[in-house]
């Protein structure tokens, strides 16, 4: 298996595509946070319009703690769309290339494969995520310094600096998590069809219908969403409260769970009865 | 490729094939889509050292039927059995001794050659480098190795997807459509290096081709289908035998040919004329009379061809077989 691992990375890794996402991380990131940078605080300023009558801040609040929060914030809706373009091409792809050819006529299961590709996908994921987190609050570190990490949600919450740096840590963890989620869906999709687009559109557009569905106040949607996986999908901003609701995050955890293991399931019954006709 | 000179490749090969023991055996095998059948009852039956030639027209079933041996396609009825193992509840057991390559050649564009070989060992347990180079120099590709697949002609394309078919030293190499797109040059390589498996390396072939010809230099036995059902199976010679014996015959004056031909009803039976070329059915031991007949008459014989072949069984077996279809 570690073989097949290993040869599944050696073929996501050399492929271009792959690198779409880390090369969008990488000119985004140090736009945003180079942009905040020649801004200064204007934005922390803005934001805390209606405090600052009533709260006097002082030391260096608009640091790369802070910034890495919001790029924290602000990406995560595209982020599902990088993650997909590669979940979405690792079973899709194999039949557009005609590679099922090549690879499901040897002496190895189909479920071997099958699960060498979805591993091969969570470390991709969990690369991709990683390097989202060390670019972002490294550069952050390196452009704004450190400090105390204020929190703008509904409220104010200062977060001492001995705190910050463990909170990222599990943020970035959940986030991981969230993503493989994400990941997982694209890869169901992905067995179906036999062009990587279609898995794509289908996470992305799934992600939509699901968000709406989440966020409406309507009361026909009250029992459904308890069950999307959106619903979820910020947990990791949870991390930032104090004190952390803990029960919340394993909820999610449950629930993303749940929805990758249905779809990796589901993916599997689809691949391992698959005819190969491309 | 690597130049092989190997002397009148198929009678060396005629004592091949001859050991019985069945490598490869459907029953009933047959898959449907809707309310078609791609394959419909398909019994064959391949011996250890044969090189067994599959031949269909277009839309046959030929590509489905090896798909389905090559755990592809999943029947719709009956079963495959490689090595004695069932192929559906043993499938890694049974696959472990074969190699294959299904319709066109398709790799990972972006790797190298090696490159290629190298996921695709992974599949088997590994190919060491000293493998790949072999194979990759057995079909002429080692100074292209470590190019990516991407800058490759199609001709280089089909002579890897060969290299990859004998990565993991198969007893049982399926090569479907192998020479489709190579120039003459490049086609006469592949049936070399088919004659060089088969005599020196004692693989068992199976080989799927629309052309004939090529069946009929390396084919110790073949099976011919057509509208997904088997139309006939068994050693090419002996099928040849049953196959309608014509000698071509490049001769001028048309005229006093034809009278020959009328007189020599006795020996010969239908004939086509075209210009200055007839197309005489006769059994060939009858043309050295024939010949002095010609001469007699004061024809100028340019040429007097004998042809049997399989293109002739093979329309008649399907022209048969489209007739009980329809």
């Amino acid at each position: 298996m570690i073989r097949l691992v290993y040869y599944e990375l050696v073929k996501i890794f050399l492929k271009k595509r792959t690198y779409l996402g880390f090369g969008i991380v990488l000119v985004i990131v140090p736009l945003v946070e180079v942009a905040m940078k020649l801004e200064g605080g204007r934005f922390l300023t803005m934001a805390m319009r209606g405090l600052s009558k009533d709260f006097l801040f002082f030391g260096n609040i608009f640091n790369g703690w802070f910034v890495a929060h919001q790029i924290m914030n602000s990406l995560w809706l595209h982020i599902p769309l990088l993650i997909s373009f590669v979940a979405g091409d690792q079973l899709a792809g194999e039949a557009t290339a005609g590679t099922y050819r090549l690879i499901l006529i040897r002496p190895v299961s189909r479920t071997r494969i099958f699960i060498s590709k979805y591993i091969t996908t969570l470390i991709y994921t969990v690369v991709f995520v990683f390097f989202l987190a060390v670019l972002s609050i490294g550069l952050a570190l390196v452009l704004l310094g450190r400090g105390d990490l204020i929190i703008l949600n509904r409220g104010i919450l200062l977060l001492p600096e001995s705190e910050v740096a463990w909170r990222f840590v599990i943020a970035y963890l959940l986030a991981m998590f969230t993503m493989m989620t994400i990941a997982s869906i694209s890869f169901f999709f992905s067995s179906f069809v036999e062009n990587a687009i279609g898995p794509i559109v289908a996470t992305m557009g799934l992600l939509i219908v699901c968000t709406v569905v989440t966020v409406m106040p309507v009361e026909m949607f009250e029992i459904p969403k308890k069950f999307l996986f959106t619903r979820y999908m910020d947990m990791w901003q949870k991390i930032f409260l104090d004190p952390i609701p803990w029960n919340e995050i394993k909820i999610g955890m449950f629930s993303m769970c749940a929805w990758s293991l249905a779809a990796v399931l589901g993916a599997w019954s689809v691949f391992v009865k698959k005819d190969i006709l491309s | 490729m690597k130049s092989l000179v190997y002397c009148q490749g198929k009678e060396q090969l005629e004592h091949r094939g001859d050991m019985n023991e069945n490598i490869l055996q459907t029953r009933q095998l047959g898959k449907r889509y809707g309310k078609r059948w791609a394959v419909k009852n398909l019994n064959l039956e391949v011996h250890r050292g044969d090189v067994f030639g599959f031949l269909g027209p277009n839309g046959a079933g030929k590509s489905t039927a090896i798909r389905m041996i090559l755990s592809l396609i999943q029947p719709t009825t009956g079963e495959t059995e490689l090595f004695g193992y069932p192929l559906k509840s043993r499938r890694s057991d049974a696959l472990r001794r074969v190699g294959g390559i299904v319709e066109k050649p398709d790799f990972y564009l972006y790797l190298s050659a090696y490159k290629n070989l190298q996921v695709i060992g992974a599949l088997t347990g590994g190919a060491d480098r000293k493998r790949i180079m072999e194979v990759l120099d057995l079909v002429g590709l080692t100074n292209r190795a470590t190019d990516r697949v991407k800058t490759y002609s199609h001709g280089m394309k089909q002579r890897l997807g060969i290299a990859q078919a004998l990565l993991s030293d198969p007893e049982l190499v399926i090569l479907d459509e192998p020479t489709n797109g190579l120039d003459p040059q490049g086609m006469k390589e592949v049936r070399d290096l088919i004659i060089h498996l088969s005599r020196d390396q004692k693989k068992t072939i199976i080989l799927s081709s629309h052309l004939l010809n090529e069946i009929e230099l390396v084919a110790n036995r073949m099976v011919i289908i057509n509208n997904g059902e088997l139309v006939v199976q068994g050693e090419v010679s002996k099928l040849l035998d049953e196959g309608e014996k014509y000698v071509v015959i490049k001769a001028k004056p048309r005229a006093k040919v034809e009278s020959v031909l009328r007189q020599q009803k006795k020996i010969i039976g239908k004939y086509t004329a075209k210009g200055e070329t007839f197309d005489v059915q006769m059994d060939f031991s009858d043309i050295p009379d024939f010949n002095k007949a010609l001469v007699r008459a004061g024809v100028q014989v340019q040429a007097l061809i004998p042809k049997r072949s399989l293109e002739d069984l093979f329309l008649s077996m399907t022209e048969h077989s489209n007739e009980a279809h329809t």
